[in-house]
């Protein structure tokens, strides 16, 4: 299944940017200093004139020898300009999602354990408020109160720090504790009500009267058996979620200028650097079908009840 | 003032009667003002100055710690040659150099050139058919390879190859260019040429090592590594580059300029946006200087009072203006509308276009829209300010407007749009989507309404309007509407290559794919004459004055309506010392900016 979804996935990314408008080198024809023939040399050279198809099938065979092709903008492989953006990208979504677990489960779990109590209504008007603020918002509000009116963090990522030892990681964090919060709330908040919704779930079930009577402690019951079960789901959720994160960055990456995957998609699509556009949707695309699969086996493996045939 | 006037003003420079200071000053009090009247006393035989503006106190190399740099745009590659726009030239510049810069005057500084060519000294032929460039002796590439004559000479056959396809291309096909001696070039003009400091100057003419480049010349030029490693003889060199994010650059020890430059290393962190860079340096002094602030003027207002920095301005020629279309937009012939063979119903008549242009409320778009960025302006041709025309004028007068209108039989309608003969006043008014554009869009369509002229407002998405692509309707060289608006700016001091935008023969067609650069379709023989002959004038007097002749032109059949000449804003923090040119780089000046440190 992997194989034809990648293709097919492929092909009608390929035709909607073959035929959105726009074009690589529009800035060269705006500039009046550049004669009409080094344009057209340099689409003939980059294979714009071609039939669509056939761009579509260079680029396909092109790929599958492990060439991402050639940025328009940058004039170097599609390759090399990704692989310099994934590690910063990959960190800072990977400290996002560590906060978002770290507050979703305990805030969670306490939540489904006690349903309409006052913690759980404030957990719950929060995660609220949490995932309806879009990240641009929360990003610029941070902005505002720590770096402009506070003069507590810096709001320009650095992705080249000249420090080295400590001083290198504090400056790292300091940078970070920003872009990580925004994405880690908005994603903690969304896991909060599913981790208290699977909580729900199972605190009516049986086996759990059962343990309380047997005379377990309170602590023991949630932890062993509550807690166990209902985060099964969770887990696969939070695999299947991970590249809705990834869509989620772009846009803080833009705000904070990490150097990540997301800014260089935007300034790809600014810039109409087709090559690019094409290759990191691609990876996207990939991450989500490769996170269902995991997801997939994960269930599997945690709840040996659902079995492969 | 006229040509004689001035001519006599030059010759008394000459003879030492009159000082250069003093010949701008009256130059300017008259209103034909000053940039390139430098040039034009250059031309006429009198030696430049070559003060950078800057006074420069450091008085020795390094010690400043790193200059943090904020550009909104990352940019992409470091190769001056294949620059995508300002971003790509500005991150070169800070490792590669031109012969000479242009100041914010218009004057040229010597960079790698020893002199300035004048007719004085020689290097510039009477006949306007070639120029002598000296180059500065003892200049290193940041590997220690001496820079030569050599190099200057593969820049030119570089650039002027196709298959390089450089984008800096137009400054290099229509010369040749010799080597005299390993410190001497010549570059030969096929005819005559007034503007001979194109090649080799500013922006375009950075100059990249022949002993690096020569293996990459024409098709191979894509898979130079040094075009992501430069190799120049800028005061920085090359330390690591992540396209569209960082450009690193340490102190090079064996910069030519003495005590230069004050920075131990500079950093160009790109990527963001305007607004936030803006902040970046005024609010929070996280950078020392932030480029293009592309941000509303009350905004800026706003952020300006955090204090940290200050504003600078660079006054180039940059104009937002109106065109007008002479073609018919409605009307299919041959498979194109705003087609040549048709002309514009009802915006052909002189008196409607004279009533539009009294529609216009120059003096509100610019106080509430651009603010201290823009200047009002009765002019397509801003600058340098010997080219500036003081004939012309402007005024915003509703009632004057539906006189004129009542006059000539446009009277309102039932639905009260005013028409004539069955021909509506109902106008379509195309831009791209960009606030200020669409709040000017809005002010001039209540203007209109008041007059009983109905305007139909679009706005396009820059990066359609603005593209080249034939498929589609919505470019701006198509222009499928009655008016348009948008920004142009020479590419330099000099206005001949620009002003070729209203020749009859650049008009723009499906035949010639939309590339003809009149776009209004405006055609007009006596344009057409005097354009020809600023061609061959060599006297920079007389062609300053043909110039102003075409600007009046097309100011007075309204051809364009010119709104606001605007300027570029940067920001930089307090006690940085530098200067925005508006004819070249932001960067132009770099081995001169140093930080005042507090006593």
């Amino acid at each position: 299944m992997l194989i034809p979804s990648l293709l097919g996935i492929s092909v009608i990314i390929y035709t909607i940017l073959a035929l959105a408008p726009g074009d690589p080198f529009g800035q060269l024809l705006t500039n009046p200093n550049v004669p009409a023939a080094v344009v057209a040399s340099l689409r003939a050279k980059f294979g714009l004139d071609d039939p669509i198809w056939l761009r579509y099938l260079h680029w396909l065979v092109a790929m599958l020898h492990g060439d991402w092709g050639f940025s328009f903008a940058s004039r170097i492989n599609v390759s090399t300009l990704i692989l310099e953006r994934l590690p910063v990208s990959l960190a800072i979504l990977g400290a996002a999602e560590l906060l978002a677990i770290l507050i979703a489960i305990p805030v969670g779990v306490l939540a489904g354990t006690r349903p309409y109590s006052i913690f759980d209504k404030i957990a719950n008007t929060l995660a609220f408020v949490g995932f309806s603020l879009p990240t641009f918002f929360t990003g610029l509000v941070l902005i505002l109160i720590f770096s402009i009116r506070l003069n507590w963090l810096p709001f320009v990522f650095q992705s080249n720090m000249s420090s080295t030892g400590l001083t290198w990681l504090w400056q790292n964090i300091l940078q970070s504790i920003m872009p990580v919060t925004v994405l880690g709330l908005f994603q903690g908040a969304a896991l909060v009500r599913y981790v208290r919704a699977s909580v729900l779930d199972v605190v009516r079930l049986d086996y759990v009267t059962t343990a309380r009577a047997k005379g377990i402690g309170e602590r023991k019951v949630i932890m062993r058996h509550i807690v166990r079960n209902a985060l099964i789901p969770v887990v696969t959720l939070v695999a299947v979620q991970l590249p809705v994160v990834f869509g989620g960055a772009i846009i803080t990456e833009q705000i904070f200028r990490i150097p990540g995957m997301g800014s260089l998609l935007i300034s790809s699509i600014l810039s109409d650097d087709t090559p690019v556009v094409m290759a990191i949707t691609f990876v996207y695309a990939v991450l989500v079908i490769v996170f269902n699969l995991i997801a997939d086996l994960l269930y599997a493996w945690l709840d040996p009840r659902i079995a492969y045939r | 003032m006229d040509a004689e006037r001035l001519q006599r003003m030059i010759d008394r420079v000459k003879r030492g009667k009159l000082s250069r200071r003093g010949f701008i000053e009256r130059v300017a009090a008259v209103g034909l003002t000053a940039p390139l009247a430098n040039q034009l006393l250059a031309v006429a035989g009198i030696a430049m100055p070559t003060s950078s503006g800057i006074h420069y106190t450091p008085t020795k190399r390094g010690g400043g710690g790193t200059l943090k740099l904020l550009w909104w745009e990352g940019p992409t590659l470091l190769n001056p040659h294949f620059a995508n726009g300002t971003k790509d030239q500005n991150a070169s510049r800070l490792f590669y150099e031109p012969l000479a810069a242009w100041t914010p005057d218009g004057t040229l500084k010597p960079v790698l050139a020893a002199e300035i060519p004048s007719v004085e000294n020689g290097s510039l032929a009477k006949d306007g058919k070639s120029v002598i460039w000296k180059l500065k002796q003892g200049v290193k590439w940041h590997d220690g390879t001496p820079f030569t004559a050599d190099d200057v000479v593969f820049n030119w056959q570089y650039a002027k190859d196709p298959q390089t396809a450089a984008v800096t291309a137009g400054s290099y096909i229509g010369i040749t260019v010799e080597k005299i001696d390993d410190y001497t070039v010549k570059i030969l003009f096929a005819k005559p040429t007034p503007f001979w400091a194109d090649a080799f100057v500013a922006a375009n003419g950075c100059i990249i090592p022949k002993h690096l480049f020569a293996p990459y010349i024409g098709s191979k030029s894509r898979n130079a590594p040094w075009n992501l490693k430069p190799v120049g003889t800028g005061p920085y060199k090359f330390k690591t580059f992540t396209p569209g994010t960082l450009v690193q650059g340490v102190i090079f020890q064996d910069y030519h300029q003495p005590n230069r430059p004050y920075f131990d290393a500079v950093d160009m962190k790109g990527g963001g946006d305007a607004t936030s860079a803006a902040r970046a340096v005024l609010q929070t002094g996280e950078y020392d200087y932030a480029w293009d602030l592309q941000v509303s003027w009350d905004l800026l207002k706003k952020i300006l009072a955090g204090g940290k920095g200050k504003l600078a301005f660079a006054s180039g020629s940059a104009i937002e203006h109106i065109q007008v279309n002479f073609t018919d937009p409605n009307k299919v012939v041959d498979g194109e509308r705003s087609s040549i063979k048709t002309t514009n119903p009802t915006l052909s008549d002189p008196i409607v276009r004279k009533a539009l242009s009294l529609l216009i409320d120059r003096k509100s778009v610019q106080a509430y829209i651009y603010g201290e960025a823009g200047e009002t302006t009765a002019n397509f041709l801003n600058g340098p300010a010997q080219f500036v025309s003081k004939k012309t004028s402007w005024s915003y007068n509703v009632k004057k407007a539906t006189d004129l209108l009542d006059a000539n039989g446009w009277k309102p309608g039932p639905d009260g749009i005013r028409q004539k003969d069955g021909k509506k006043l109902s106008w379509l008014f195309q831009t791209s989507i960009n606030q200020p554009r669409q709040e000017t869009q809005e002010i001039i369509k209540q203007a209109c309404k008041k007059a009983g002229i109905e305007l139909r407002l679009k706005a396009i998405l820059a990066s359609v309007y603005f593209s080249s692509d034939v498929g589609n309707d919505e470019t701006y060289p198509k222009f499928y509407a009655d008016l348009q608006m948008y920004e142009t700016e020479p590419p330099s001091p000099d206005p001949g290559f620009w002003m070729q935008q209203f020749l009859s023969s650049q008009v723009a067609s499906k035949a010639n794919k939309w590339q003809g650069r009149n776009i209004t379709r405006w055609r007009n023989a006596e344009y057409d004459k005097i354009y020809a002959e600023t061609t061959t004038t060599l006297d920079p007097v007389k062609r300053a004055a043909m110039f102003i002749k075409l600007n009046d032109l097309v100011v007075d059949h309204v051809v364009v309506i010119p709104l606001v000449f605007r300027k570029s804003v940067g920001a930089s923090i307090d006690g940085l010392m530098m200067q925005l040119s508006g004819w070249d780089d932001d960067v132009w000046n770099l081995p001169d900016w140093f930080k005042e440190t507090k006593a």
